[in-house]
């Protein structure tokens, strides 16, 4: 591409500093001289994705302020209220926790879930990669001057949010997913809703790489840098898109199939540069995966209940509870109380926009969890940073941060 | 060794972990570090901790005519869970959780010179749970502010907030 410029190529081998950040020091003969300047980057800049503090001097990256505890907070919930917290934990792609979480306690409980939910359940995820990945191009691209992106892409993104108001009732954090399934059916008018993104998406995914990919400010801001080796990758513990265009072919929906992602027909896009750009390139890529994905869900969308029929976990129907006293018994318990959850320990993992989403969920028989742990993907890609900024401009860091899609939210949860 | 949801767990003694980390990267293929997680066991089956009602005998709450009583979960060896959760990447891929038990303040050894990525994990695990992690080359607090008090994801931490300061109370 003539219009790229010369920049180095990804590098073999290793070059993780140790200690990882907090201390990416530049060399004492520079810090000897005067010359050092000392920028502090947030907590509150623009394009942190949330508040993290960036102290360079010198790297430093100071996590922690949107630290919430989130996972002591669900220590003291039922299983079925803390339902309500993962979303909140990585607020982009919300339907991801949510899932996450709810698979571990289906794992715990191991109650069978019906095929329709399995199947909406994936179809949401799909819209919610879409959705995230288009956050994170519209940043990206705003943090490196491409500002038209940004409003392309939240337009696209504000009809994924009517989707899942139409679904859920609200547009971000839904709560749909219960553990047994889905918390109601689906409103009738959403297929043709979803229909008509699937028919407008591809289209919109053209536009924004007509934006771009041309662009010779996105090129040179973008090719050669933020480099990360294959090696490296796997050593910080990098997944998903990031992981991907380090050149490694891995994606939990192939490797570790599950809901029913074995049964649908998809790419897993690779790209060998391991650069921003290629983060990029990945991204666009999954993004039209995503699109066959969710136009493959609404054609085979199998019929059937939403929710399994198990009433010691599953709220019973609305309409039962002014017939039946069964019912109504067990509305009653599992919304004081909350259900049971076998004792035991499992380790959840999907495929969420960032990567690696996993779960860790510890219970000792009792209606609350012992221990929750989310595995989140921002944090390991937080991690790199040092690595990957290495010998890098303090404007091109900016860039490097973005191309690791990280939330803060996730990181510090 | 366990076996459990489909799932293995490998508990090993703290002095082997490393060795047992490095087996298991050269020999077995485990060459990603998905996770490390630490639990707090304090009160484990204990009445209240997790709105517990069981007794140790108790009977199974989801059969038919049973008065609500559980079982006790099975006690746990020691305090402090350390759960490293590994993956192979390759085509044919693998899970295995590798276990560490400790009491508070027993030291466990860092695992950074086997899995770079741990760098991070172990800190928020002494960060949040007070895990000692030997031989790590920066154990500072990662997610609380530096001059923080305990660990607050540790079951003796108090929920109910920290203490704020209003500007009238000067």
């Amino acid at each position: 591409m003539a219009l790229a410029p010369e920049r180095p190529r990804i590098y073999e081998g290793s070059r993780i500093p140790s200690p990882i950040p907090t201390v990416l020091e530049a060399p004492q003969y520079l810090r000897d001289t005067d010359d050092i300047l000392t920028v502090n980057f947030g907590p509150n800049h623009p394009s942190t994705h949330g508040v993290l503090r960036l102290v360079v001097d010198l790297v430093r990256a100071v996590i922690g302020y949107l630290h919430t505890g989130f996972e002591k907070s669900m220590e003291q919930k039922s299983w079925w209220k803390a339902i309500t917290y993962p979303a909140r934990v990585d607020y982009v792609s919300f339907q991801y926790n949510e899932l996450v979480f709810v698979l571990a306690i289906e794992k715990l409980l191991e109650i069978e879930v019906p095929p329709r939910a399995t199947w909406m359940r994936m179809l949401l995820c799909e819209l919610n990669r879409i959705h995230s990945h288009l956050v994170w191009l519209g940043t990206a691209g705003l943090e490196l001057g491409a500002i038209s992106m940004f409003w392309y892409c939240f337009r696209e993104r504000d009809r994924i949010l009517d989707l899942f108001e139409m679904v859920g009732g609200t547009r971000m954090h839904t709560r749909y997913f219960q553990a047994g399934g889905l918390a109601e059916d689906v409103p009738p008018g959403f297929w043709d809703e979803c229909a008509k993104f699937v028919e407008i998406m591809p289209k919109a995914i053209d536009d924004y790489e007509a934006l771009v990919d041309r662009s010779e400010i996105w090129l040179e801001r973008t090719k050669g840098l933020g480099l990360l080796s294959r090696e490296d990758a796997i050593a910080l513990g990098q997944s998903g898109p990031v992981l991907r265009a380090s050149g490694v072919q891995w994606d939990l929906r192939r490797a570790e199939p599950y809901l029913a992602y074995d049964q649908v027909d998809f790419r897993v896009p690779v790209y060998h540069g391991g650069d921003v750009y290629d983060r990029y390139r990945v991204r666009m890529e999954e993004m039209r995966e995503s699109v066959r994905i969710i136009d493959q869900a609404l054609r085979r969308m199998p019929d059937g209940p939403w929710i399994a029929d198990d009433r010691k976990v599953v709220l019973p129907p609305r309409e039962e509870l002014h017939t039946s006293m069964e019912s109504l018994i067990h509305h009653f318990k599992i919304v004081t109380e909350g259900y049971r959850v076998p004792e035991g320990e499992v380790y959840v993992a999907v495929e969420s926009a960032r990567g690696e989403l996993g779960c860790y969920a510890v219970s000792d028989g009792g209606p609350r969890p012992w221990r929750v742990k989310f595995r989140a993907p921002s944090f390991v890609a937080l991690e790199a940073t040092a690595t990957a900024v290495t010998d890098a401009l303090v404007a091109d860091m900016i860039a490097v941060l973005g191309s690791l899609d990280t939330v803060m939210g996730e990181c510090d949860r | 060794m366990k076996e459990a949801h489909g799932e293995t767990t490998l508990v090993v003694d703290p002095a082997r972990l490393v060795e047992a980390a490095l087996h298991l990267r050269d020999e077995v293929g485990f060459d990603f570090l998905s996770d490390i997680s630490a639990t707090d066991y304090l009160g484990w089956g204990g009445k209240g901790v997790s709105g517990y009602i069981g007794t140790p005998g108790g009977r199974d709450l989801n059969r038919p005519s049973t008065s609500g009583l559980q079982k006790l979960p099975d006690p746990k060896p020691k305090r402090f869970s350390v759960s490293y959760h590994l993956l192979a990447i390759r085509s044919d891929p693998a899970r295995v959780r590798l276990q560490v038990w400790v009491d508070d303040g027993e030291p466990v050894p860092s695992v950074v010179s086997v899995w770079p990525t741990a760098d991070w994990h172990e800190r928020e695990a002494y960060d949040l749970m007070g895990i000692a992690v030997d031989g790590h080359p920066n154990l500072t607090r990662i997610l609380m502010d530096d001059d923080w008090e305990g660990h607050p994801l540790r079951k003796d931490y108090p929920i109910g907030g920290e203490p704020v300061r209003f500007s009238g109370d000067e």
